[in-house]
């Protein structure tokens, strides 16, 4: 019975590992081929041979990938901020408030953040156009909203629904008003979830990639996602595999600390998200 | 709650004084755009000046002209799309949510470092689409890619395979990158509903010397279902729409074109509003279609019990 359960234990290590080695390696390989010389990377090698950080310095100097990160950083923190600033009042008002056509509406509030995003490009293209966004951050900013802010509204409902009861009703004895019960009392309880959210709505502007396409033009507009689809080489059958590959870290590296820093809370907010729905 | 009428009653003009921004960034960014999507897709506008069109009816749906159909509904390369969509969020949805729950119940087992195994877990979730695509898309590479070379060494091919088109694997490598990605999605969904089970029913199934097999299909299936119906819906709502992996890894290749990416071809590339606008509806309703017939299969499974 005992060496029947070792050999289970050891069993089940191994699948681990294999599973994290499949999870793990094609971050692995992108970053061996970033640090190989650009005249030797069409060698497969599995592992770092003559490393050299030439391929970064291509990325940073030859177009300007650096603002193309600064780009993303500033769409997807406005929209991480006006989607918890509107949604955070949304959410109580969900949450905490029984109205005629609550259900009918939170479930309104998740179809739009599961919409097919090219059913409204035509229309946006015209509001986009219309106020001379195009080509413009401002535009990402207002498209990106019909994603961030259902789901941010969504998840916090989650999440303010867990609260007693208690917390509110003793508030409203002493006649706090709504306004002085969800900015004195919700905002500070709902810290924690606030920041959950947040993250997870950041990474999903982080990663967009159809408006952003869509709505810019030029290279100084760009956000990360469409600066690496659109990095070309000297002729179309040329990709520089190592600038790529160069660019995929940089913007990897961050989310990998982000996610093993906030692991609990990712996937608090992913569940709270899904499972309570 | 049992407050005074005033107290109620402020609260219900707040709510709704609280939900109006909500309201009003929604219906600017989607129900108007979605709106005029649907108004444009009557009209033969282009993307130079959208403000100039007429009207044209059906026409851009189907139309029949000197003996010949026209229209989206009768493109070839649409319907060819549709059925990668549908293949496409069919099989990949299927593998995505039998492996995710054989993840989660190997991963809920207690071993240390599994803080460490979720956050692996997460990444492939965390990476952009574009990124993983284009890691991918180099991994799969005909001539120089690392997943030939290793079936090259392992003496599983002779001459190296062309992953990405031309060859019928086009298909089978843009599901095979998606199950990368989102499988561990799933997985940590349906783990997160394993750790909300009662341990008492399993050591009482323990004791009766049940088989883990029968008991993961008697009873741990039955608790996890509804989690895992969120996860599925949840799931193929995003691979029916999908856009970005097929873009960037194979681009307008019709082995791979998927509903979305034909749709954005026609508005930007080819600059017809109209027409792009007629496949952006379709697609649409096609996934409300879709959602409406998952929650219509589902429910009676739902009550059953």
């Amino acid at each position: 019975m005992r060496m029947w359960r070792l050999s289970g234990r050891i069993a089940l290590i191994a699948l681990w590992l294999v599973l994290a080695i499949f999870l793990l390696f094609p971050f692995y390989y992108a970053l061996v081929s970033s640090l190989r010389p650009s005249a030797d990377i069409f060698h497969v090698r599995y592992w770092p041979v003559a490393a050299t950080l030439d391929n970064y310095r291509a990325v940073m100097t030859e177009q300007p990938f650096a603002g193309n990160i600064l780009n993303s950083v500033i769409v997807a923190t406005a929209v991480v901020l006006l989607s918890l600033g509107i949604g955070t009042f949304a959410a109580f008002a969900l949450a905490r408030v029984r109205f005629g056509g609550r259900r009918l509406l939170l479930y309104t509030i998740l179809g739009v953040s599961m919409f097919p995003q090219v059913a409204v490009l035509s229309g946006l293209f015209e509001i986009v156009r219309m106020l001379g966004l195009y080509n413009n951050l401002l535009s990402l900013i207002f498209s990106y909203m019909i994603f961030t802010l259902p789901f941010t509204v969504w998840v916090l409902t989650a999440f303010m629904r867990e609260l007693p009861v208690e917390i509110e009703e003793a508030a409203i004895m002493d006649g706090a008003t709504p306004w002085t019960i969800v900015t004195r009392i919700f905002v500070p309880l709902m810290g924690p979830a606030m920041i959950t959210t947040g993250l997870l709505a950041f990474i999903a502007a982080w990663n967009e990639f159809l408006f952003a396409l869509s709505f810019t033009l030029t290279n100084s507009q760009r956000t990360v996602p469409v600066a690496i689809a659109l990095i070309t080489g000297a002729s179309q059958y040329e990709l520089p595999w190592g600038n790529i590959m160069a660019a995929s870290a940089i913007v990897t590296v961050p989310l990998i600390l982000l996610v093993l820093v906030f692991q609990k809370r990712l996937v608090a907010g992913l569940t709270a998200g899904a499972v309570k729905g | 709650m049992s407050l005074a009428g005033a107290t109620n009653r402020q609260h219900l003009r707040s709510a709704w004084l609280f939900l109006a921004p909500m309201l009003v960034v929604l219906l600017l960014v989607a129900a108007w755009p979605l709106g005029r999507t649907f108004f444009y897709s009557i009209t033969n506008a282009t993307l130079v000046d959208m403000a100039r069109y007429d009207l044209v009816g059906i026409d851009n749906y189907l139309a029949y002209v000197d003996g010949r159909w026209y229209g989206v509904l009768t493109d070839p390369e649409w319907l060819r799309a549709l059925r990668n969509t549908l293949v496409f969020a069919f099989v990949s949805v299927s593998i995505e949510t039998v492996l995710g729950v054989i993840i989660a119940l190997v991963v809920n087992a207690n071993l240390p470092g599994r803080g460490l195994m979720r956050a692996a877990m997460l990444v492939p979730w965390a990476i952009p689409t574009v990124v993983s695509a284009k890691i991918w898309g180099w991994m799969l590479n005909d001539q120089f890619g690392i997943v030939n070379d290793m079936l090259f060494r392992t003496g599983l091919i002779e001459t190296p395979l062309a992953w990405l088109g031309g060859s019928g694997l086009a298909m089978v490598s843009i599901i095979a990158v998606d199950v990368w990605k989102t499988t561990p999605f799933v997985a940590l969904l349906v783990l997160a509903a394993l750790q909300t089970l009662p341990r008492d029913c399993y050591e009482a199934a323990q004791v009766d010397g049940i088989h883990p097999v029968k008991l993961f299909f008697r009873v741990t299936l039955p608790l996890i279902r509804p989690a895992l119906a969120v996860a599925v819906i949840f799931r193929l709502l995003d691979a029916m729409r999908m856009f970005d992996l097929v873009y960037v890894l194979t681009g307008a290749n019709s082995e791979t074109m998927t509903l979305s990416v034909y749709a954005r071809q026609q508005l930007v590339s080819f600059q017809d509003v109209g027409y792009g606008s007629a496949a952006s509806t379709t697609l649409f309703f096609i996934i409300v279609l879709v959602t409406a017939l998952y929650v219509a299969v589902l429910k009676p499974l739902g009550q059953e019990r």
